[in-house]
């Protein structure tokens, strides 16, 4: 049976074998990497060892995302600190050779700068530094540590009460406080209940939980297993996305070792605690991430959101009371048992605790993966850690909350990130895309682009969304082609104002956030796009 | 001692102003009709199972940000329901103008002509031209069913087709396909209707369809009437058995 001491033996054996080696060589083998080629440098990176017959002073690790997965493939060096980036096989043999040296100039990336050094790493602390398939490497970091302890030492109430502390708030997009969906979870009448996890991550441009997913997935089983410890759940289900074929790979082989360690299944730790988890492929559409629809969706339905109230929270999964929380959330949850809920709610700003994920991308230095603390400016984000704009290109708006969000201004650049200030200026927090716009694109055009994924995307249940995203593409055809009256704009803010208020789930009630956003503050380019007026790509006249 | 029957729990709310007594589980809509309130909808049908996508029936509860929709919103004690306000108005205008300019509806050539549901909401909201840019789709009839036929053009996609056919029939032969402004309606898996294995050829579909989508072969411009009385009939008696 798994108890603390036995974690204590794995932990000590996989130290144990990490400290046999002088030297640790970590290849970044998630998705991103591996389609630069990250695969075949780890196997010239064993081959060289071999021939250098230092095959048993330096071990080989696959691991996780490093973040600047612009740069891939990444490799990092350990103890020598070293991180390289953009290596290719032949690169294997200088490598070897300078581990006992000073590290390859010519492909290292400096962790000096911001990109580095302003992130604060919770969800993301074993990320790039733990094989991902291997259960004792997570142990090995602490791993599974707050469940044997929570499971044996507090009772649910506390461990709920711990995460409303903490001021955790969901991070699939609503933001919603986590303790209070749980604790409504744990109140609910019924013997049957039921943890869903999130993870249909489907925001063009997002890739968050995919890389918690790929780099560390016990930490995702570890939340989901005290999550249903908390709220007195029995089984569980992850809806992943089916284009993840890596993360679900991933997930697999994490779900067998911790059934096989006895960390899931009957009698958990030696308590009367019984939980299971079963991995379900998501429909592949981007609505089956609305939480109704991807209970319908598991259920074996077709995945169409149905209205709200009840909530899955009363009425869920096969009718039953049922927590549904999103990767990243999930990926908070042990650190936050582990470490208090005081010491998570001191990072972040007064409505918004801990830290958040962005996929930084667009036109910007730095592209990648990044975990900051919540309050951080889209300033320090976009400038400093994402280095600004390529040369010769000018800032112009970043793109938040993907589909469902908006576009920022200049103006508005020295804003906190937190939900509320995301909200206020007229996009959201959403998922954590984050992409930068020059001023070289036409923002009428980036509004076409997220309607035509919304139109595509509406389920077709309801009029407004189902007609109205298609009658606004329509409109946005019309300005981008110039052939927009003044009556089309009239139009267009109408069916905005009709297809949010009216629409039956969030696709559809914000979809018109992109257009929404792109007039408060480009509103000019509309108006140049109007028939027989102006320029229609918003460059000032030579 | 015999088992003790829960009286139903009843309770007021207010709709429009005006009091009303309800009865736990009852929706919005369902205590707006017995008090005769008239609250448009189009997909609701009573016997069926709720839908909740033409959002014809959105209201307004007093502090509460968000309108709800009547059909799919349970009354709850002392709520305050508006059902009428220029806003409101406005919306089920333009949801209207959509359905009338989604697909290709044009009254003076249709069965269902003075019997149809979508043009009767359109009268008596004062629909009497559209805004909204029409989309013109090239849409197909289904006619290879012997007595029935399923015209795409007049469908508004309200599914109390595919509803009446799985739940009262218990046949679902019809599904939705597709997403988003591609929605169709199909029988089986996108067969014609003809050659459909599954359809017992009941004629439920047609009755409850709204429109003119679903007819009766044989039936010219505005003689399709639909004929409803046998839902209720048989959803009181499943219930009373
Ligand atoms: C159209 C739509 C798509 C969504 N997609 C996702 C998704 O991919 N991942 C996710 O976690 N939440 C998604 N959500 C939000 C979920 O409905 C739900 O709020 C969330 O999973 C709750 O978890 P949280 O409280 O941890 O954020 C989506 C919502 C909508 C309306
Ligand atoms: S808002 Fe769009 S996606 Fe949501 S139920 Fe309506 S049609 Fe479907």
């Amino acid at each position: 049976m798994v108890s603390l001491d036995r974690l204590d033996k794995i932990a000590h054996k996989a130290r144990e074998s990490q400290r046999a080696c002088d030297h640790s060589v970590n290849v970044c083998t998630a998705a991103a990497c591996q389609s630069a080629q990250s695969q075949p440098v780890l196997n010239a990176l064993k081959q060289e060892l071999k021939n250098a017959g230092l095959e048993s002073r330096c071990a080989v690790r696959s691991v996780g995302c490093m973040g600047p997965c612009a740069q891939g493939p990444c490799i990092s060096v350990e103890p020598q600190g070293a991180l390289y980036g953009k290596v290719r096989p032949e690169d294997a043999a200088e490598v070897v050779a300078s581990l006992s040296t000073t590290p390859v100039e010519r492909l290292a990336i400096n962790t000096s700068t911001p990109f580095f050094q302003r992130q604060t790493k919770i969800v993301l602390a074993n990320s790039g530094r733990i094989d991902p398939e291997k259960i004792e490497d997570y142990v090995a970091a602490n791993g599974y540590r707050a469940l044997l302890t929570a499971l044996t030492e507090r009772t649910p109430a506390e461990v709920i009460q711990e995460v409303v502390k903490s001021g955790l708030r969901g991070r699939g997009g609503a933001g919603y406080p986590t303790g209070l969906k749980w604790n409504t979870v744990a109140k609910a009448a019924g013997s049957q209940k039921y943890v869903i996890c999130n993870a249909d991550e489907g925001d063009p441009g997002a890739f968050m939980d995919r890389a918690v997913l790929e780099s560390d997935p016990h930490r995702v089983l570890e939340g989901m297993t005290l999550a249903a410890y908390a709220v007195g759940a029995t089984r569980g289900y992850i809806y992943v996305r089916a284009e993840y074929p890596l993360a679900i790979e991933r997930l697999r082989a994490a779900l067998r070792q911790a059934a096989r360690q006895g960390l899931l299944g009957q009698r958990i730790g030696d308590t009367e605690f019984n939980f299971d988890i079963e991995l379900r492929l998501g429909g592949g559409a981007f609505v089956c991430g609305e939480e109704t629809a991807l209970i319908a969706s598991i259920e074996g339905r077709r995945g169409l959101p149905r209205p709200r109230p009840p909530f899955p929270a009363n009425y869920g999964l096969f009718g039953c009371p049922t927590l549904i929380n999103n990767v990243e959330t999930f990926a908070n949850i042990a650190p936050i048992v582990d470490q208090g809920g005081d010491w998570f709610a001191s990072r972040g700003t007064e409505k918004s605790k801990g830290t958040k994920v962005f996929a930084l991308a667009g036109q910007i230095v730095n592209g990648g993966l990044i975990e900051v603390p919540m309050g951080i400016t889209l300033r320090e984000i976009v400038f400093d850690m994402g280095g600004g704009l390529p040369t010769g290109k000018k800032f112009k708006a970043v793109q938040t909350g993907g589909p469902s969000g908006g576009c920022i201004p200049e103006a508005h650049l020295d804003l906190p990130v937190d939900y509320e200030s995301l909200r206020a200026v007229g996009s959201i927090m959403g998922s954590g895309g984050m992409i930068v716009i020059d001023d070289g694109q036409n923002m009428v055009d980036v509004a076409r682009y997220f309607m035509d994924f919304c139109m595509c995307e509406s389920c077709g249940k309801c009029v407004p969304c189902r007609v109205g995203t298609a009658m606004m593409q329509d409109l946005l055809n019309r300005f981008c082609g110039r052939q927009a009256t003044s009556r089309d704009l009239a139009t267009l803010r109408h069916l905005c104002e009709v297809v949010r208020e009216a629409s039956l789930c969030g696709l559809g009630q914000s979809a018109p956030n992109p257009v929404l956003s792109t007039l408060q503050y480009f509103e000019q380019e509309y108006l140049d796009a109007i028939l027989g007026k102006g320029r229609s790509n918003g460059h000032a006249s030579p | 001692m015999p088992p003790t029957i829960p009286t139903p729990h009843s309770f007021t709310l207010t709709i429009d102003g005006q009091d009303v007594t309800a009865t736990v589980g009852q929706s919005i809509l369902q205590v707006a009709n017995e008090h005769h309130v008239e609250i448009p909808t189009l997909c609701y049908l009573d016997g069926l199972s709720v839908w909740g996508g033409c959002r014809l029936c959105m209201v307004q509860i007093v502090g509460q940000a968000r309108l709800v929709a009547a059909c799919a919103t349970a009354a709850t004690e002392d709520m305050q329901v508006v059902t009428q306000s220029p806003q409101l108005h406005d919306y089920r205008q333009t949801i209207l103008q959509m359905l009338f300019a989604e697909r290709n509806h044009i009254c003076s050539i249709c069965v269902a002509n003075g019997h149809c549901e979508l043009q009767s909401w359109g009268q008596k909201l004062g629909v009497d031209h559209i805004d909204l840019p029409y989309r013109y789709p090239d849409l197909d009839v289904d006619s290879s069913h012997p007595r029935f036929r399923l015209d795409h053009n007049r469908c508004i996609l309200c599914t109390r087709c595919v509803r009446v056919c799985d739940e009262i029939e218990g046949a679902h032969t019809l599904d939705v396909m597709g997403r988003g402004i591609q929605n169709m309606i199909i029988h089986d898996l996108n067969e014609p209707w003809g050659d459909s294995t599954t359809c017992t050829s009941c004629g439920k579909c047609v009755h409850v369809c709204p429109t003119g989508a679903l007819s009766e072969k044989g039936t010219s411009v505005a003689e399709m009437v639909k004929r409803r009385q046998f839902l209720p009939y048989l959803t009181v008696m499943r219930e009373a058995k």
